[in-house]
């Protein structure tokens, strides 16, 4: 039996910002990342009949998108005929005399664990994020992701700014309560 | 200054939006006060996990445009 209903009309509240994200660290390209993510909400529309309830929503966009990614990257490696990868940097004689630390990798560089933890914060800060009101999820994103003035947010939203600051600290303690278990 | 005060001032650092008296009597209240340390942690623990996590979000124009395009194709699969 189903577990999962399907309601498109509030995927882009609920799921647009996770979809993003995770697109985002996959095409680093943010212009990219919003195609794709439209196309995948779009996708997800026309395949609706599809949807077995088997697996969360959010489970059943991501399976989307990451096929939209592929495509992406096939599509890029068509129009350029095939990926290249040149290494001639130690072996021309021009660069003789470059420092030898050149050749060694950064060790500020982002490793892969790096940017697998970062993943695994950022999907848990998704979802401690779909946990809160959506009022409080839109304005503690507001604030704390895209960091806006206080007085542009309540502009924007047509609140005052101590209505502001009493949805942070509620947000706030929320988003700690649920990051600290296994975060903090 | 109230634990009420406290959260607040809290808050606001955790933006740079909380002036340097404000701060100096944040930190006087928290020599005193266990609960308020307790959140002043788990704030700041939070303020740096989001700086490291790098997470990003689609701006407001962008989302509204995202939903007015799909919602004309939701309307469209309708008829």
């Amino acid at each position: 039996m189903p577990n999962h209903q399907i309601n498109p009309n509030k995927w882009i509240d609920l799921y647009s910002d996770y979809l993003y994200n995770f697109t985002i660290s996959r095409v680093s390209d943010r212009i990219i990342a919003q195609d794709l993510v439209q196309d995948t909400f779009l996708a997800g529309l026309k395949s609706m009949k599809n949807f077995k309830g088997e697996a969360s929503e959010r489970t059943w966009l991501i399976s989307i998108l990451k096929r939209k990614i592929i495509d992406h990257y096939r599509k890029i490696n068509s129009i350029k005929g095939k990926a290249e990868v040149r290494i001639t940097y130690n072996d021309d004689a021009e660069s003789e005399g470059d420092w030898l630390e050149e050749r060694v990798a950064d060790p500020f560089d982002k490793t892969a664990e790096d940017t697998m933890e970062n993943e695994e914060l950022s999907d848990a800060i998704h979802n401690c994020l779909s946990k809160l009101p959506l009022r409080q999820a839109e304005v503690f994103k507001m604030k704390t992701i895209e960091g806006f003035e206080t007085e542009v947010i309540c502009n924007e939203l047509n609140i005052t700014a101590s209505n502001l600051w009493v949805i942070i600290h509620r947000a706030r303690t929320a988003m700690a309560a649920c990051l600290k278990e296994n975060w903090f | 200054m109230s634990c009420d005060e406290a959260n607040h001032t809290c808050d606001k650092t955790q933006y740079k939006e909380a002036s340097f008296w404000e701060k100096v009597k944040l930190n006087i209240h928290l020599i005193y006060c266990r609960a308020c340390r307790d959140y002043t942690k788990n704030n700041t623990k939070l303020t740096k996990k989001i700086k490291v996590s790098k997470i990003e979000c689609l701006d407001k124009q962008c989302k509204e445009k995202m939903k007015r395009d799909f919602e004309k194709v939701l309307e469209d699969q309708k008829f």
